[in-house]
């Protein structure tokens, strides 16, 4: 009995022995296995069931399992699960209380996204996106390139090895551990036409103060400003462990060649920062999709006026202040196909490379 | 250097004028401490705004502590058991599946919202359940469903880069020692409880400052899975703090975002140096 329950187990796999040492005693195996076999089909029938079974539940992949299924469960129903919920609901007509009808699906808010009119599930006209998808695709070039051109400028300054580089690599890097509306209040406050800093320096020299935060032209400038002051650190961090992957060699000899402090960063530094640059540019770039947080903030609303509104605050609107749902979804499948162009092509060539 | 400057300015002059009392604050050079009547002009100090600011946001303080640390451990938790099992443990396909999790890392959280709402709102009956809890378990309230609600979502979101940031560190371990213990009849599992998890302590620490900053940061999850009300965590709370018939109190304003903003600039204060080293891996 007991040798029957040990045999059972060494099958089953539930020894501890790793799949090469079992791989060598299988070999051995073949020989006994025939003789046991020929006491009757059912105990063969029994044994190939085990067989099978065996060998499935020795492979790697189902023992490591207890350790991934339960996050990819997760990550699979909140993720993947969510988004295609997502693209269901916006093919919906739900608007309001109430459940989301399944049965009658159609692209009919696709169709007003792109063209603006009045869907069958509103009184009301609503815009097209074009406005926000603008400000949106204003917002994240803008943004990035200013961040990057900062971040890098700082990283080549701080990688001169000036004196108490570590403190002002953590100054550099303090606003990023900031909340958005934090840094919404502070900016807030800095951009106010008469407390704030902004317009009191401006008034020491004679020009009268100026409205930012609630000016249309200067809105969206204002808001990619703030965020700047956020996350340039985050460029500076990347392009300073990128520069300081470049072998001193390389300075070396092109100042030997003659070249100028200015050139050597543009001819030969520079083009070795490609790897760094594109990947802090997906971070940025999808991160400025996201900019929600902070304008929420900075408005203290929903709508932070047509000038500034971007593709996600417009989302947020049409789904919680109007309580146009499926609406909402569309647009947020609209952001997401965005975002997906910005990070398939990166994803990919990296998994082509073998860096993930 | 203006640089450094540059970035401090926003922060130091939130924090003279937070230490203003609001009657005496009049505006004029809102970087100078308030120092009346020394400078004239300046407002008197008082730490009273900083007083109403945390009687205000307690309890959204509270809120976010019990949101943040169940939501943290259990994110990184997961982060290293999900990569222990794609990376140390070497089977056929675990690369599509550890790419499942990458791509997870960037999808924007508006694309997920209204289902998230009709899911915690609409199908799972988290709320009735917690009626129960809530009359037989001490200190449980009945909104704290919300939180709980928030907690799971943020985990999940959490996950996928915990796992990146533990493959990274995993894929640098020696793998012969691993192959050693495999062969003295260690099994996956203990592997994983003797060898890996003493190892991973130092990736922990990241791990975790990392999403303590990014939880307790967020304000688009709490806005539409907890809306606002007892539940409120205290980014939703700081939005709209200070703002009243007779203006904006501003030194309530900025005392209150310092207050808030004080757990994730302390940690960073301290750990940053380990927080910068994650960030570039």
């Amino acid at each position: 009995m007991y040798r029957f329950i040990e045999e059972c187990k060494s099958r089953l796999g539930f020894d501890n022995v790793s799949e090469e040492r079992r791989g060598r005693e299988q070999q051995r195996e073949p020989g006994q296995r025939s003789q046991s076999g020929q006491r009757g089909s059912g105990v063969t029938h029994f044994q190939r069931l085990l067989t099978r079974l065996q060998s499935f539940l020795r492979r790697d992949a189902v023992r490591s399992a207890p350790f991934w299924i339960l996050p990819f469960a997760l990550v699979g129903l909140f993720v993947y699960g969510a988004i295609i919920w997502n693209i269901l609901l916006s093919l919906t007509d739900f608007a309001g209380l109430g459940e989301p009808d399944y049965s009658a699906l159609d692209l009919e808010n696709y169709i007003i996204a792109f063209t603006g009119g009045t869907p069958s599930w509103s009184s009301l006209s609503i815009e097209p996106i074009w406005n926000a998808t603008q400000n949106t695709i204003a917002l994240m070039i803008g943004f990035a390139v200013v961040c990057l051109i900062l971040g890098l400028v700082l990283a080549i300054l701080v990688d001169q090895k000036i004196r108490f580089e570590n403190t002002i690599r953590t100054i550099y890097l303090l606003p990023m551990s900031l909340s958005f509306v934090v840094t919404a209040k502070f900016w807030l406050y800095m951009y106010n036409p008469q407390t704030g800093l902004i317009n009191i320096t401006l008034q020491a020299f004679g020009i009268g103060p100026i409205r930012i935060v609630q000016n249309p032209q200067l809105k969206l400038a204002a808001v990619a400003f703030a965020l700047v002051w956020q996350f340039s650190g985050y460029a500076m961090i990347v392009y300073l462990a990128a520069l300081r992957g470049i072998p001193s060699s390389h300075f070396e000899a092109a100042r030997v060649d003659g070249a100028s402090t200015f050139q050597m960063y543009r001819r030969v530094i520079i083009p070795q920062l490609r790897t760094a640059t594109v990947s802090a540019l997906v971070v940025i770039t999808v991160f400025a999709l996201k900019a929600f947080d902070f304008l929420f903030s900075m408005y203290s609303g929903y709508q932070p006026g047509p000038s500034a509104d971007i593709l996600a605050t417009r989302m947020v609107r049409e789904a919680y202040a109007n309580q146009n749902w499926a609406y909402g979804s569309t647009i947020a499948v609209v952001l997401f196909i965005m975002a997906l162009f910005i990070v398939g092509p990166y994803l990919y060539s990296q998994y082509r490379r073998g860096d993930l | 250097m203006m640089m450094v400057g540059f970035y401090l300015i926003p922060i130091e002059t939130g924090i003279m004028t937070s230490l203003t009392t609001p009657a005496s604050y009049t505006g004029n050079a809102p970087f100078l401490p308030p120092l009346e009547p020394v400078i004239p002009g300046t407002g008197s100090f008082s730490v009273q705004p900083w007083i109403n600011a945390i009687a205000g946001l307690s309890g959204g303080l509270i809120n976010s502590f019990v949101l943040v640390i169940p939501a943290t451990v259990l994110s990184g938790l997961l982060g290293s058991m999900a990569a222990y099992g794609l990376t140390t443990v070497d089977w056929r396909g675990q690369i599509m599946i550890y790419v499942l999790f990458v791509a997870g890392i960037f999808i924007p959280y508006q694309a997920v919202l209204v289902p998230l709402t009709q899911f915690w709102y609409n199908v799972v009956p988290l709320q009735s359940i917690f009626v129960t809890v809530a009359a037989s378990v001490p200190l449980v309230a009945e909104y704290h469903w919300k939180l709980l609600a928030l907690i799971i979502t943020h985990t999940a979101y959490g996950i996928p880069i915990c796992t990146l940031l533990f493959r990274a560190h995993y894929k640098k371990l020696s793998s012969e020692m691993i192959e050693a213990a495999r062969l003295d009849g260690a099994s996956i599992a203990t592997i994983y409880r003797r060898i890996i998890l003493p190892l991973s302590i130092p990736m922990f620490a990241v791990v975790f400052i990392y999403q303590f900053t990014q939880i307790w940061n967020d304000l688009l999850f709490a806005l539409t899975i907890i809306q606002f009300g007892d539940a409120s965590v205290v980014t939703q709370e700081l939005v709209g703090i200070g703002v009243s018939q007779s203006g904006t109190n501003f030194p309530l304003r900025m005392a209150a975002a310092l207050v808030a903003a004080l757990p994730t600039l302390i940690i960073y204060i301290f750990f940053g140096d380990r927080f910068a080293k994650g960030v570039t891996t």
